[in-house]
């Protein structure tokens, strides 16, 4: 079923206009049920599994269940996002559990600067030199043949 | 007619897609429209956070030439993707790409994204061209860069774009609707760079159940792109030249890190490796069959060959890789332990940073890699010229990287723009430049958009669209919701009415036909003349039928849109397989009809549809070698 919502956890984002879930998935699958203010996944079959739903919901009430069609039940794979890294919780279908934890960037949040600090060594809209080059390339000058 | 109201955007340039390449375009495009006084606005189907193929995270950069360090050359470079597309490759684009591409991956380290550092401060790699990375918020990151650099009032997301506006034979602008309010939206540009990615869900995948949507490529990108640029008028290029990945079976995990980085086999139910017992099969695809590595869709056939013959299942060999790996550690017991503890976390990372559904699978399944070998098979094919896939618009290329005579033939000023003026591609929207993964398509944004903003300046003039066409695409576009309205209570249940066909019966209409007539999985990738010309006659009547969607509000109006996108995608692909008489890349797929490679057609294969009378021209365009 792919992504779930447990309705004893799920505020509806405080009934404000946009919610987490909704704003996040690049498929437009979560959407809020104004009678009950709870989310739901409207078309579990067009779900990728990205969990991007799952990791941005302030109260983690979203969960995943595989694929019916090919998922063995009673695993569990859960993240927990922090802001430079993520955790994640493997539980096979056997009980066994496994722990991963991995960086997810190196900079506080909003804070890339476009050109990285390197100038553009050229006015000229017409040379192949582009922003940020030649210093980005590490190089004195672009390359040509 | 649907009230929807409508809202008019006017800018220069207009970034259709927020994906990679539009992130790159977005950087740069930013920067040379503020020292020229120039506008620009990107525009996104989803949040731009988590939009597009990288939305859940990656696990590696594939494209990293290493120039600065001096460990490759541009010509290793193009050597290594011409051969892997069986000679059929815009080396002056490739090139391009190539030269600019190491630029785009230090900004993104600069931005913050984690890059595996070796003892020295080098770069870990995973292959020769490949990088590994801490990649879950790998598109987060991209995307803030992009974002800081345009001012997020000129970012319109959520807005899905239909197709393109005209000014004669000059791109005017795009149309298309908020999937969150009834606004039906026009932009107005002088210049348009398309980057919607490329398209899944064209064939009929593997599974049908819920895991339909677990394609390997993300089910959000339906062939927008190459409906766009089609519509203007575009010529496109080697939309015969589907991707059909190899990766573990059903729930698509990446084999590169356990190919490239654990070195692991892949052998049948015998146990023999097919890429040893097979090799002599190698032999007809000269000159290509005898280079290293072997190219991906040569790959492929060898193992489909063995599962033709019902040697299946296929199994990559964790265990053993893992095993041989840890076994140079074996006399010291707790180099051993970390040694195996370490590589355990990294190829579950390889899962949870870009295809979770693979951990899933394999904690549900009780697999330990370390003890037992996985499945692995071939998925269905996609369109993804940005990867090992070729498809998308023909290009004009550098000025600088040119012979004499490919000079005439690939290059008509501005890098990046198609055959339609102020009409820019990028990423998987390009086609004949493939293997440019994430970062290549990032540094082709930024090429394009460059050029882009130089075109602008050129021609330097308002766009103009006759209130009168807006109108009639507005109601053409719209239909779909005003059909719903008018004849949904006419039956008992919505779902089955005669005077309409819904977005997901449409899109399995389409996936059956391709899938059976034109080399899916269940005709293991096979088709010839008379198969495709049925494929073709069905694909007639979809096509008439398409004026026949009905949607029950914006989301299922957005489906029908991205079901009409796939049907174009689908006829330009299924035209330039009739039209190419042989057979080039036979793990792609395979013509029964002309089953051998020929001389004849070292060419590229191109097509376009003429926007006015809705005919088809298919046209041959030598291939030039540049670097030798
Ligand atoms: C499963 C998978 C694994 C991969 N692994 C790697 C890897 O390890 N390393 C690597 O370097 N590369 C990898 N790639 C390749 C990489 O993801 C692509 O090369 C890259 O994303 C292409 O960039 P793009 O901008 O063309 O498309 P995308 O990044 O997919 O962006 C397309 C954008 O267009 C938007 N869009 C689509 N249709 C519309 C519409 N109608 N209106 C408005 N917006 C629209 C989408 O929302 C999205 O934002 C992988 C790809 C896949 C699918
Ligand atoms: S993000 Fe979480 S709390 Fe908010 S609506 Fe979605 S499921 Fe409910
Ligand atoms: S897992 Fe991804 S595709 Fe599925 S609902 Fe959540 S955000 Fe959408």
């Amino acid at each position: 079923m792919p992504s779930y919502v447990i309705p004893d956890k799920c505020d509806g984002c405080k009934a404000l206009d946009k919610t987490a879930c909704q704003y996040i998935c690049p498929n437009d699958l979560m959407v809020l049920n104004t009678e009950t203010e709870k989310a739901y996944n409207r078309d579990v079959a067009m779900c990728w599994e990205c969990y991007n739903c799952v990791k941005i919901c302030p109260v983690d009430a979203i969960e995943v269940r595989g694929y019916a069609d090919f998922v063995p039940l009673g695993a569990t794979v859960s993240p927990m996002r922090g802001s430079d890294a993520i955790m994640w919780t493997v539980k096979f279908r056997n009980g066994m559990l496994k722990r991963f934890k991995f960086p997810i960037r190196t900079t506080p949040e909003g804070t890339a600067v476009p050109d990285g600090g390197w100038e553009t060594g050229t006015e000229d809209l017409g040379d192949p030199t582009l922003f940020s080059e030649p210093g980005s390339l590490g190089m004195d000058a672009v390359v040509t043949i | 007619m649907a009230n929807f109201e409508t809202v008019t955007v006017k800018t220069d340039l207009l970034i259709v897609g927020g994906g990679m390449a539009a992130c790159g375009a977005a950087v740069e495009a930013a920067y040379w429209a503020k020292k020229k006084g120039l506008t620009v606005a990107m525009v996104d189907k989803a949040a731009v956070d988590r939009s597009g193929a990288v939305a859940m995270g990656l696990s590696a950069i594939n494209q990293y030439v290493g120039l600065k360090e001096g460990d490759n050359t541009l010509t290793d470079y193009i050597n290594y993707v011409r051969n892997d597309l069986m000679g059929v490759t815009r080396e002056d684009c490739v090139a391009n790409i190539a030269r600019h591409v190491d630029g785009s991956v230090h900004l993104f380290e600069k931005w913050g994204l984690p890059i595996w550092k070796d003892p020295k401060g080098g770069y870990v790699h995973e292959g020769r061209w490949q990088l590994m990375i801490n990649g879950e918020s790998y598109k987060v990151i991209v995307a803030e860069a992009a974002k800081n650099a345009m001012g997020i009032d000129n970012i319109y997301e959520r807005v899905f774009i239909v197709g393109p506006l005209m000014d004669g034979d000059r791109v005017a602008g795009a149309v298309g609707f908020s999937i969150r309010e009834e606004k039906f939206y026009v932009f107005l540009a002088k210049a348009v760079m398309v980057a919607m990615g490329g398209a899944v869900h064209v064939f009929k995948p593997r599974s049908a159940g819920e895991g339909l949507g677990r394609a390997w490529y993300p089910p959000w990108n339906s062939g927008s792109s190459a409906y766009f640029t089609l519509k203007a008028g575009a010529e496109m290029t080697c939309q015969e030249v589907r991707f059909i990945p190899v990766r573990f079976k059903d729930a698509y995990g990446p084999v590169g890190a356990w190919f490239l980085l654990f070195k692991s086999r892949a052998t049948n139910g015998l146990g023999e490796a097919y890429m040893q017992t097979n090799a002599e099969e190698l032999q007809k695809w000269l000159p290509y069959g005898k280079v290293k590595p072997v190219p991906a869709n040569l790959r492929n056939w060898l193992m489909m060959l063995d599962v033709m013959d019902g040697k299946g299942p296929i199994y990559m060999r964790t265990e053993e890789a893992i095993n041989n790996i840890a076994n140079e550690y074996k006399d010291d017991k707790k180099a051993y332990k970390k040694k195996m503890k370490e590589l355990e976390s990294e190829a579950w990372e390889d899962f949870l940073d870009m295809t979770i559904s693979q951990a899933f699978l394999w904690a549900a399944t009780n697999v330990a890699p370390e003890e037992r070998s996985s499945e692995i098979a071939a998925a269905e094919p996609y369109f993804i010229g940005s990867h090992s896939g070729a498809s998308g618009a023909w290009l004009s290329g550098p000025a600088d990287i040119q012979t004499e005579e490919s000079k005439k033939e690939y290059c008509w000023g501005y890098d990046c723009m198609s055959t339609v003026n102020g009409l820019f591609c990028a990423g998987d929207a390009s086609g004949a430049s493939s293997h440019k993964f994430s970062s290549g398509s990032h540094a082709e944004g930024r090429i394009g958009a460059k050029f882009a903003i130089k075109y602008i300046l050129d021609n330097n003039t308002e766009p103009n669209v006759d209130d009168a066409v807006i109108e009639a695409l507005k109601k053409e576009i719209l239909a779909p919701i005003d059909r719903f309205a008018e004849f949904s209570k006419n039956t008992t249940d919505p779902e089955i009415n005669p005077e309409y066909i819904r977005p997901k019966m449409f899109m399995f209409r389409l996936q059956k036909l391709m899938d059976e007539y034109s080399a899916g999985v269940t005709a293991q990738f096979m088709t010839s003349q008379p198969l495709l010309d049925k494929g073709m006659e069905l694909l007639n009547f979809l096509k008439e039928d398409s004026s026949k969607l009905a949607a029950e509000d914006l989301h299922e109006l957005m489906r029908a849109w991205e079901n009409i996108h796939r049907m174009w995608q689908a006829e330009a692909h299924m035209r330039t397989i009739m039209f190419r008489e042989e057979t080039r890349w036979p793990g792609y797929y395979f013509r029964a009809d002309y089953p051998e490679m020929k001389d004849d057609w070292k060419v590229f294969a191109n097509c376009k549809c003429d926007p006015k009378t809705g005919e088809w021209e298919m046209i041959k365009r030598p291939i030039y070698q540049i670097f030798d």
